[in-house]
């Protein structure tokens, strides 16, 4: 099973397994990482389970779609690296994949 | 369809009013508080229902929370041009604010305010909020009655309101009132007729304009009005776009939370239980704001234009067609929402509600409110041991504004 790690605005790291075909997001909650907010449940509908994807991880992570883009344009707080953790299904191809957490969700 | 005519929901009960017939929007469910049960029967029997006739024309009702989700996530298919409630605007005196815009223009406008609510700015607002929360608490009266409305909600938000808008302080209660005016025409008894309403609305236009004015002149400071005049996006607006942008900013900061302030009262008063559960325990406070947000549903629908045919819940809306979502029902879907009937203070997911919207529209303040209403409940908890409930609740007359004119209430100490 892959691995992967959110690091959390204080530096606090939660490496968890990843079970394949779920949510980052959905990752997030099942192992209780905090500062994922998910209000909507993963609908790409709220932006509160931003994270930023590590530079080397963003070409197998992908780019959002255009409503993930829309709803990512909402936080003032956004970054280039920025993607909703809901919107990013885990693969075999994403073991050591590394996250950051906002210091706060918009 | 003529005024004799019209069904009355008030006269009956909602099990027997004919499915077609039925119309939510009528003011007197929401003022004498009867609108749960017509919802209910909705959500059960008609979760996708058309309403051929109403005083605000033939309408649908969205009322499960499943459903809103998905006409809230499509703005390509259900606009918020040119209104959000399910009044029809004056046309005479259209009010151009981003929350009724579709892409690109509301994104732009969103985002040149959208800054100065972020939590990074929040942070900085907390112990300004605090402070103020503890001088108004300090001065209420113990053992005697008053309207806790006025006294502490009203008198919050509106400090608040006047803080992001770098609004003279003095002056601060005319934003309580151009938001009373804004929401309610003459058929509330706010103003005496639509004329009046305009008249007031443009003295808050004009007042508007000078602040405009001065902080045009000056930097980019971090205040909404500083942030309007520099921003590319929105220095350029008509001074109707920028009344219409105000009221937005007004009454989104202002008759929400306030409700939200008046309603956790009345609730936990209701559920002696659940007050219980908070003396022994405040840090249940951050799980509370949000159930109170559910509970409360301060702003009780929102509206869409279909743009073009779409099939939802098996029913086909047409293009063009009115569509209201239901928040406040849908915040009591027990098909999202585990005993939704129920104030559970310390429910499990109690983020996961509809009182702040989703999609591209999702409420801006929504941090900032939480953040002050959690405030004042840790305030009043190190003060007081019961905000007691001792009048019958004066409602907003209002299918919108889910809220309070009148809560009547006698501290107890600890």
């Amino acid at each position: 099973m892959p691995k992967v790690t959110f690091i959390e605005h204080n530096g606090t790291e939660h490496s968890v397994d990843a079970e394949v075909g779920k949510s980052l997001m959905q990752i997030a909650l099942d192992n209780l990482v905090p500062g994922i907010d998910a209000d909507c449940g993963g609908e790409c509908s709220c932006a509160t389970c931003h994270i930023m994807v590590k530079a080397d991880w963003l070409d197998k992570v992908g780019s959002p779609s255009d409503a993930e883009d829309s709803m990512l344009d909402l936080n003032p707080e956004r970054e280039t690296s920025s993607r909703l953790a809901c919107q990013i299904e885990v693969t075999e191809i994403h073991d050591g994949l590394t996250v950051d957490l906002p210091e706060f969700q918009f | 369809m003529s005024e004799a005519t019209v069904l009355q929901m008030i006269d009956h009960e909602a099990k027997d009013v004919p499915l077609e017939d039925i119309d939510v929007s009528q003011r007197e469910l929401w003022v004498q508080d009867r609108k749960w049960d017509y919802f209910a029967r909705l959500r059960d029997e008609a979760p996708v229902h058309f309403c051929k006739d109403s005083e605000f024309g033939p309408y649908w009702s969205v009322t499960r929370f499943a459903d809103i989700m998905e006409v809230e996530a499509n703005w390509q298919s259900f606009s918020s041009d040119p209104a959000i409630t399910i009044v029809d605007p004056e046309e005479d005196f259209p009010l151009p604010m981003f929350i009724a815009m579709d892409p690109p223009k509301h994104d732009e406008q969103r985002m040149t305010v959208q800054g100065s609510v972020a939590p990074k700015n929040l942070k900085v607002m907390e112990s300004t909020i605090r402070g103020r929360v503890q001088t108004v608490l300090d001065s209420l009266p113990v053992g005697e009655s008053f309207n806790w409305v006025d006294k502490v909600s009203i008198e919050l938000t509106t400090q608040m309101l006047a803080t992001l808008f770098d609004f003279p302080f003095e002056d601060r209660s005319k934003l309580t009132r151009w938001s009373d005016v804004a929401t309610g025409g003459p058929e509330t008894g706010i103003v005496e007729s639509e004329e009046q309403r305009q008249e007031e609305l443009l003295e808050c236009l004009a007042y508007f304009t000078n602040l405009w004015e001065e902080r045009a002149k000056q930097g980019l400071s971090n205040d909404l009005i500083s942030m309007l005049a520099h921003g590319e996006a929105t220095q350029n607006m008509s001074p109707q776009e920028y009344l219409g942008n105000l009221i937005l900013l007004i009454v989104g900061g202002n008759d929400t939370t306030r409700n939200s302030m008046t309603g956790g009262v009345l609730a936990l008063n209701q559920n002696p239980g659940e007050y219980a559960k908070l003396r022994n325990n405040p840090t249940v406070i951050p799980s509370m704001v949000s159930e109170i947000i559910r509970w409360q549903t301060p702003l009780a629908h929102m509206r869409r234009k279909a743009t073009k045919d779409y099939v939802l819940g098996g029913k086909t809306i047409k293009a063009g067609d009115k569509v209201v979502m239901w928040y406040i029902s849908g915040n009591r879907d027990e098909r999202a929402i585990d005993k939704p009937n129920e104030f559970i203070i310390d429910r499990d997911r109690a983020r996961q509600h509809l009182s702040f919207g989703f999609g591209i529209h999702r409420c801006m303040g929504n941090r900032l409110a939480e953040m002050q209403i959690k405030i004042l409940w840790e305030e009043i908890q190190k003060r007081f041991h019961m905000v007691e409930v001792v009048g019958e609740p004066v409602l907003v007359p209002s299918n919108f504004v889910h809220g309070f004119t009148d809560l009547q209430v006698v501290l107890h100490s600890h």
